[in-house]
């Protein structure tokens, strides 16, 4: 059954906050979901779906249904892929509402990893030391900069691809965060900046890595009954695709992400081509994370990426590919570590046009929200959506 | 800058279950294990109790010769105990497995470089398999 069409999001809210030292993660949680409910025109007795992930507190949906007041729900999903969930849950509400098992479905996600580390963070720390591959990999040190890091080192290895071409990423994305009010880094930073700025771990400097912020978002994806009615902007669910990658039994291979698998899973269901994309949000943890998800998503050759990113191809207005023009992870928001619902938010803000205008996209009416999970260098979730203004 | 020289990083003990025993017993006496697959024979890593290419549960250990390759590696300087690497080798076996890379000038470490394995004790745990340039 392919979900094409067959939901809209309706409602999106993105926290403004970067910093929440004096509030709690399930409170964030309920202010997103009042922020999307009030963006859509709803009421908190309309939602009969609620989706979350790893960064609701304490026993996951049940805890959040029951604090949040979701007295109505007839289908719960707490599907978790890390920093990808909330791009996925899109989709997975497509297919429940497509298959009636509800009309309003509520997706969260919130956290203060900024202000309360480590207590803030995602739930089930403790649980990855049963993971199956703990023994042989927590001894080692493993954290995203590092295997990130593993990742761009093997693709400058394999493609030539260098530390300058990366750095344009972050360039594009300051460039659009100047105009975010809210962006956690404003400034507009140049390719020498971010070569230039402390290594972090090699090859990733300081600048080549998102920032880390307290907040959240929310979306409302509701049937095309229900958004017919709603006095909004239509954003209708065209495509969805999901692919897990692990490392294989020892056959790893880190020149490519799952993308590679979600992205013609979700084109092929939409009936479209990257060619045809008018806005692009890619997951930004790091610019190593950009580069290989535009090549895994078709945007350019595999081990081109390089070059297709360099000289301000991604800044709206100059380049053939528009990104993150909120200013994506790396300067605007990584709300809890966890960026995927920030990437669909945006791109519902460029399909209605009220993305801010000196980086509103002309004739906005395709775009792909595209996100990885976990870690790219070892085992992560990949989800991609594209949506289509009405 | 002080010239104290940072706390050597300390090696997480590994987690270890019925299923892994028999390889951290090993890693004691100084043998890195891999998987074999007597169904498809194909080597694997990490190990388990069946084969994940074929999932056939006619497996057994076998002893790597502890030579490798490096697959790809990071150099972290984010670290209160000072730099260290993280590293995917290739065992000449086949198998890419995660791991650092100690004991040498972190600025000679380059993909496709020859290392081999050295062993270093884990905090309050069994000794864990490294390399070693060379």
């Amino acid at each position: 059954m392919s979900i094409k069409g067959k939901a809209y999001v309706m409602g999106a809210f993105e926290h403004p906050t970067r910093e929440a030292p004096d509030k709690s993660t399930p409170q964030l949680h309920a202010e997103c979901m009042r922020g999307a409910l009030a963006d859509a025109g709803l009421t908190k007795d309309d939602i009969d779906g609620y989706f979350c992930a790893g960064d609701a507190p304490g026993f996951g949906a049940l805890s959040m249904a029951d604090y949040l007041g979701l007295r109505k729900l007839s289908h719960v999903d707490s599907t978790e892929t890390g920093g990808s969930s909330y791009i996925l849950h899109v989709g997975h509400a497509a297919e429940a509402i497509a298959a009636g098992k509800c009309s309003v479905a509520l997706i969260t996600l919130a956290g203060k990893p900024r202000t309360s580390p480590p207590g803030g963070g995602p739930r089930g720390s403790g649980g990855f030391a049963a993971a199956p591959e703990a023994g042989f990999e927590n001894p080692y040190g493993g954290s995203t900069h590092n295997t990130y890091g593993m990742c761009a080192v093997r693709h400058m290895h394999e493609f030539g691809t260098t530390s300058e071409q990366l750095a344009w990423i972050k360039v594009a994305a300051s460039h659009h965060a100047q105009w975010n009010p809210h962006a956690f880094l404003k400034d507009v930073v140049t390719v020498e900046d971010v070569v230039n700025s402390p290594m972090i771990a090699t090859p990733l400097h300081r600048l080549d890595c998102c920032v880390v912020t307290d907040g959240g978002g929310a979306l409302i994806v509701t049937s095309p009954e229900v958004a017919r009615r709603l006095n909004r902007p239509r954003v209708k669910v065209i495509g969805a695709g999901e692919a897990p990658k692990g490392t294989y039994g020892g056959k790893v291979d880190l020149t490519f992400s799952g993308a590679a698998w979600s992205g013609p899973k979700a084109f092929a269901e939409a009936g479209v081509t990257p060619t045809d994309i008018k806005y692009a949000s890619i997951y930004d943890s790091f610019t190593i994370t950009v580069l290989m998800q535009i090549e895994d998503l078709g945007f350019c050759a595999k081990g081109k990426g390089g070059a297709f990113v360099a000289d301000g191809n991604l800044i709206s207005g100059v380049g053939k590919l528009p990104f993150n023009t909120d200013g994506g992870g790396l300067c605007n928001n990584h709300p809890t570590n966890r960026g995927g619902i920030t990437k669909v938010i945006e791109a519902v803000r460029q399909l209605r046009g009220e993305a801010h205008p000196k980086v509103q996209v002309k004739n906005c009416d395709l775009a792909i929200a595209h996100g990885t999970g976990g870690s790219l260098g070892t085992r992560h979730g990949s989800a991609t959506l594209i949506l289509e203004r009405e | 800058m002080s010239d104290a020289k940072p706390a050597a990083r300390k090696i997480a003990a590994p987690a270890v279950n019925t299923e892994t025993e028999k390889f951290w017993k090993a890693a004691a006496e100084g043998k890195l294990l891999y998987g074999w697959c007597l169904a498809c024979s194909e080597a694997h890593y990490y190990p388990r109790s069946f084969c994940p290419f074929c999932f056939s549960d006619r497996v057994e250990w076998r002893e790597a010769s502890g030579a490798a390759t490096v697959y790809s590696y990071s150099i972290m300087y984010r670290s209160p105990t000072g730099p260290y690497t993280i590293a995917f080798v290739e065992l000449a076996e086949g198998p890419r497995i995660l791991t650092n890379i100690v004991d040498c000038d972190f600025e000679k470490i380059a993909v496709d470089a020859a290392v081999k394995l050295v062993w270093k004790p884990s905090d309050g745990g069994t000794p864990v398999p490294l390399f070693t340039l060379g």
